[in-house]
């Protein structure tokens, strides 16, 4: 039986880390992350955990001494937000190209400035190139139950890379809500012990992690990463289907809410995709055949799942917390015009960037989305695809 | 989605309105429901006026918005009600709490002519006649619950006892004056 519980989204993070139990935490505080480490770090002293908690001076260095116990064969965590991840750059990087399945909790914060604490998701965007598996989470239940799939899907010998669990900071981090929890025995058992093949405190295989890599190997590397990204599908959808089994569940690379014979649809992430389902309900009552592409795995872009999922509706937008700054559209959007356009389904896209800085984002805002799309699925022209949400004009 | 109900709080910085709105989340989590309970985060400081929300529902809750038109509106502080519009949104059929000894053209004057109920409460007095200290919170918290039925004054005080014990086990001198408070703020609401 699971455990009823309410919690915050950064309560149901850390005691997911709690479960877990990894060899090595490494944090600095940041709003709107900070509680994670917070908590985690009563869980140490009060000894629910045996982790070695790093309370190093910097992001920077939280990144690093995650990496140096990774590399070392340990199982190894942090959580930040916004500029904490900013200041972690270099090195989030350096995780991924040595191939060292490290779990982040990231809570998504705008990256100043001006100087701002709330939620959007410019930090996230910020590192979409580099390397991480990225999970996003509607609300407490999923950023915890993607936590507890991270270790499986990151440290998988096909994988073998890092992963991040975002959710919303505030809007669902600070937000307590209704979650199950799984009892503690069944979260080790699913995880199981990690056993690297090579690490450096082996005395019996020693080996060199990141050396100098230059034009004979690195082109090399860096495919083998691409490739591992590849691989991390598959991954993602059996852990998925095992993480079913215990639970009851259902996770796969995007959840699609009355998709199926709908005629006009959103796309977006994180916690804005509750309150589009809450606008969907409203819309179905009406008759309207409103739908949800709720994205959980960003990377890797399951681009020709998402291009089926869509390729019979009308009219899409596709909705942006994040602004790309290039004339041309957000990063999401740019993603999944790419991947319709590869796979020739011609569906009018449009895109909203919205909620950056935490303007918050009401049902009337994602019904005039919904009302938007009724026009063009009508006449099929989009003549400005590159929109705001919420802006005060 | 008729069974949402939809509540948000006005008060000050360090009156504890956040508590109250996580006190009542969990006590209504305890009678079985769906809930929500969050603050909106500004650049908060002691004295400062803050807002925080409740959803309470038979159904899972998936909207992620502040509360626009509340079905109830709890005010922990009345000289708030000069300076933000508390009732903005707030549902005819619905009601307002106010912790106040203001009089009631007072009250009325200051609610621009709000239809629906309005209830007043002296939270100060309760609190310094049960705690001996001013913690207006657990008397909104008794109010709330009182007009809104979202569970029973029973259910309320057996759940807030366990709560009382849990949260104030290193001081459990304190848990028999905020008991008091509960039973006596469900008295003291008034309708105007």
């Amino acid at each position: 039986m699971s455990i009823r519980e309410r919690l915050s989204g950064n309560e149901a993070a850390a005691i997911a880390m709690k479960q877990i139990n990894p060899d090595v935490v490494a944090a600095f505080p940041i709003t709107p992350s900070t509680e994670i480490p917070q908590y985690f770090s009563s869980f140490v002293s009060n000894g629910d955990v045996d982790t070695e908690f790093v309370a190093v001076e910097s992001e920077h260095s939280a990144m690093a001494a995650t990496i140096g116990a990774e590399a070392a064969g340990g199982r190894a965590m942090t959580a930040t937000s916004a500029n904490g991840l900013s200041l972690m750059w270099e090195m989030v990087y350096i995780a991924s190209s040595l191939r060292l399945p490290i779990v982040m909790s990231l809570v998504n914060r705008a990256v100043s400035g001006p100087l701002n604490i709330h939620n959007d998701h410019s930090d996230a965007m910020g590192v979409r190139d580099a390397g991480w598996i990225m999970l996003f989470s509607e609300n407490n239940q999923e950023a915890y139950d993607n936590l507890i799939m991270a270790h499986r899907i990151a440290e998988n010998k096909d994988v073998k890379l890092p992963l991040m669990v975002c959710q919303d900071g505030f809007i669902t981090s600070h937000s307590i809500e209704n979650i199950e929890l799984i009892e503690d025995d069944k979260v080790k058992k699913f995880i199981g012990e990690y056993k690297p093949d090579e690490y450096l405190l082996n005395k019996d295989n020693p080996i060199a992690i990141g050396p100098l890599d230059l034009q004979s190997y690195l082109f090399e590397h860096k495919a083998q990463q691409a490739e591992a990204m590849k691989n991390a599908k598959k991954i993602i959808l059996e852990v998925a289907n095992e993480f079913e089994k215990m639970t009851g569940r259902k996770y796969s690379f995007f959840e699609e809410y009355k998709l199926e014979d709908s005629e006009i649809a959103i796309v977006c992430m994180n916690s804005t995709a509750g309150t589009t389902k809450f606008v969907v309900d409203s819309l179905r009552e009406k008759g309207i055949k409103a739908g949800l592409l709720k994205l959980r795995v960003f990377r890797p872009f399951p681009a020709e799942e998402i291009a089926k999922a869509l390729e019979n509706v009308k009219a899409v937008a596709v909705l942006d917390k994040a602004d790309s700054l290039n004339a041309a559209g957000g990063a999401l959007f740019e993603d999944v015009t790419s991947a319709m356009y590869v796979n020739k389904k011609q569906v009018p896209m449009i895109n909203y960037i919205y909620g950056i800085g935490g303007r918050d984002t009401k049902a009337d805002d994602i019904k005039k989305v919904y009302e938007d799309l009724q026009k063009i699925a009508k006449t099929g022209n989009v003549e400005d695809p590159y929109r705001y949400l919420g802006l005060r004009r | 989605m008729s069974n949402l109900i939809e509540i948000r709080w006005h008060g000050r910085g360090g009156q504890g309105a956040k508590t109250a709105s996580l006190l009542l989340a969990d006590a209504a989590f305890n009678t079985g429901k769906y809930i929500q309970g969050f603050p909106e985060y500004g650049p908060e400081r002691m004295g400062a006026p803050i807002t925080a929300y409740n959803r309470i529902s038979d159904k899972p809750i998936t909207i992620h918005s502040n509360i626009y038109e509340p079905n109830y509106v709890v005010v922990v502080d009345d000289t708030l009600l000069e300076t933000v519009d508390v009732t903005a949104g707030l549902k005819k059929t619905g009601a307002i709490v106010i912790n106040t000894t203001r009089d009631n053209e007072y009250i009325k004057k200051t609610l621009k002519g709000y239809e629906g109920e309005i209830y007043k409460i002296d939270a100060r007095k309760i609190s310094m006649e049960c705690l001996g200290k001013y913690f207006p919170n657990i008397s909104m918290l008794a109010a709330i619950v009182k007009i809104s039925k979202i569970m029973t004054e029973e259910q309320l005080l057996s759940d807030m006892k366990d709560s009382f014990k849990h949260k104030f086990a290193k001081k459990p001198e304190v848990i028999e004056g905020n008991m008091k408070a509960l039973e006596m703020a469900l008295q003291s609401v008034e309708k105007i």
